[in-house]
């Protein structure tokens, strides 16, 4: 990759929030930091726990390798290795290493004299983890009320975890969460489709710009939300999906344990008709 | 920061700190499958406390074993002739605890006429017993050694709470005006607005349980709508009366697996063919003995369904048997002819009867 020429003004030392100077530099393309350090070092050794892990199973599939957390049994005490013990460690690992990267993150930022919105989007998808793996079982007293670390395994999780509330389409959050996945799919597939539209015009037509972009949403549903306001509202859509997901499922369990279904009693009982 | 930006942060960081601390509940949660697969029953402590509470055995009335054999004590006794007038007044003393405790005797028996048969509530009392026996010596299969007693599904009350008639047609003029299909309103007994008339298929009838596919692509799968909504209704039901959800019976990722299944599924599978029976073979022949207001708005009597002895209760009464206190109900014994003349009964208000 070609180093643009302003990046060689940029690259200077300071600005990094831990660490000092020592790792305070770049290696090829990439700034390394402290946070790249315990990036690397938690990423290896994560894998290399869920390669153990692996080895220890019944299976090289990757579909069906599997690391299952503790029983519940275990509660929130350490459970041997071999019984959720490795799932335990790995989850240290791979919260160190998110948490790490969205700090490095920030860091880049910080030399760079920009905002932290992409530290701040990328931890909204580091908050979401953290709710299903620490903040939910906590809430219910056990480990294994987390998801297994396995491709089928972890979607057997999501499917019985909805069937314990019975139908989690009637939950109020995972409602939210999923028309914000759309809108955010809708969004991004209207920004696409006029940003390629005002680019590859018709024959013999010169690229259009900005007052062409507004102009087709205005002639279009009478409002044209703008250049800048379109990555706001496309930002806000898809941390907006990412927060509700983590809300829908820590209501579910420490906040009701019950049908999602039933929950939708309060609109029967309503004082108007009850 | 603006003002109106903390005014916003601050209701949002409030609001989380409102639900986290007033809104949480702790819970205790019951592993049914392997780590890790979410196969589980999680509740709140508070309920399942108050479930437990609620779910005690009386305490059961000694049935001493003294007097002669009842069949000669007293007259019209059909089923319970083999005991002692000892122990069959300590059967109808414990019945009239479980079934009328407000009622008393008089809730079965003519006053004055204790062998009578007069009175509807004898008759039907009698077939129950007859069905309690028939329970727990023929459908082990469901019920175990852990067997049931009137007290199961009477719990102090002369109907059992959870009974359940033939859902009633909708009105012929309101239907051409939109036909309902007997759901889309609220269905009471599982909390959802499915088919009120599961119990009529499933119950009653035989229609087959089985929707889904099972193969990857959907094949050849003729089933409707309205079976599936059936067979949910069906199974919604299975969970409020049991308090427990689909997990508890099924492997989601392969409901009609049962290799994959808990074992608890198989118990189910057979508990739906008790039932079936029982409302078939048992109580459906009854609905000529009910008085009219006993009888569904189609005509038809009470009959039973899982909440009727489950009552939200994973096994009825925590699993708790009450037989070893009362092994009479435990089978159906053969009745001895009657070797003496009817002698005046005892001057005991609870005796007579079946």
């Amino acid at each position: 990759m070609a180093l643009l020429s302003f990046e060689r003004r940029y690259r200077v030392r300071g600005g990094t929030l831990v660490g000092g100077d020592l790792f305070d530099f770049w290696f090829g393309p990439f700034y390394v930091g402290f946070f790249g350090v315990t990036t690397i070092f938690f990423a290896v050794v994560g894998t290399a726990l869920l390669l153990w892990g692996a080895a220890l199973g019944p299976t090289w599939n990757p579909w069906l390798i599997n690391i299952a957390p503790p029983p519940i049994e275990y509660g929130l005490g350490f459970a041997p290795l071999r019984e959720g013990g490795i799932w335990q460690l790995v989850t240290v690992c791979a919260l160190g290493a998110f948490f790490s990267w969205a700090l490095r993150q920030a860091e880049i930022a910080r030399k760079l004299g920009m905002g932290y919105h992409i530290a701040f989007a990328y931890g909204v998808a580091v908050f979401a983890y953290f709710t299903l793996v620490v903040i939910r079982p906590v809430m219910l007293g056990a480990w294994g009320h987390a998801f297994p670390y396995g491709i089928f395994s972890h979607l057997d999780w999501v499917s019985n975890v909805g069937y314990q509330y019975l139908h989690f389409h009637y939950n109020p959050a995972h409602m939210i969460a999923v028309s914000f996945f759309f809108t955010t799919t809708l969004a991004l597939a209207l920004h696409g489709g006029l940003i390629l539209s005002a680019t590859n015009p018709q024959k013999g037509e010169t690229v259009k710009g900005a007052e062409y972009e507004d102009t087709f949403f205005r002639d279009h549903i009478g409002y044209s939300i703008g250049a800048l306001g379109i990555h706001r509202l496309g930002l806000l859509l898809a941390l907006s999906a990412g927060f509700f997901s983590a809300v829908c499922i820590i209501i579910s369990g420490p906040y009701w344990t019950k049908g999602w279904p039933e929950w939708w009693g309060w609109w029967l009982n309503l004082p108007i008709w009850s | 920061m603006s003002g109106l930006k903390q005014t916003a942060l601050g209701m949002v960081a409030f609001f989380i700190l409102l639900m986290v601390v007033f809104w949480f509940e702790p819970t205790r949660t019951t592993q049914l499958g392997f780590d890790g697969v979410g196969m589980q029953v999680t509740d709140t402590v508070e309920r399942m406390e108050d479930r437990a509470a609620g779910n005690v055995p009386p305490p059961a009335l000694p049935l001493t074993k003294s007097g002669d054999l009842s069949v000669n004590a007293y007259k019209n006794v059909q089923v319970l002739g083999h005991l002692s007038t000892g122990e069959f007044v300590g059967m109808m003393n414990s019945i009239t605890a479980w079934v009328s405790p407000q009622q008393g005797c008089a809730y079965c028996h003519v006053d004055g006429d204790l062998a009578s048969d007069a009175l509807y509530t004898k008759v039907v009392s009698r077939r129950m017993l007859q069905m309690t026996m028939h329970i727990n010596e023929d459908l082990k299969s469901h019920v175990k050694e852990t067997g049931v007693t009137c007290w199961t599904c009477h719990r102090g009350e002369p109907v059992p709470r959870y009974i359940w008639h033939e859902e009633a047609p909708q009105d012929v003029l309101a239907a051409s005006l939109g036909y309902n299909a007997e759901q889309n309103r609220f269905n009471g007994d599982n909390g959802t607005s499915l088919p009120r008339t599961a119990f009529e298929q499933f119950l009653l009838g035989d229609t087959s349980i089985r929707v889904q596919t099972n193969t990857a692509l959907p094949g050849e799968n003729h089933s409707s709508i309205k079976q599936t909504e059936w067979t949910y209704s069906l199974m919604m039901h299975f969970s409020r009366s049991l308090g427990v959800n689909c997990t508890y019976c099924h492997n989601s990722r392969a409901w009609e697996n049962w290799s994959e299944s808990p074992a608890t599924r198989a118990t189910a599978w057979h508990g739906i063919r008790m039932v079936r029976h029982l409302n078939n073979e048992w109580l459906a022949p009854l609905t000529d003995v009910f008085p009219p207001n006993r009888l569904g708005p189609n005509g038809d009597g009470p009959k039973l369904n899982c909440a009727t002895c489950h009552q939200g209760a994973y096994k009825p009464l925590m699993g708790k048997s009450m037989l070893p206190d009362f092994p009479p109900l435990a089978r159906a014994m053969p009745q001895p002819p009657r070797t003496a003349p009817a002698a005046p009964a005892p001057a005991s208000p609870a005796a007579g009867g079946p």
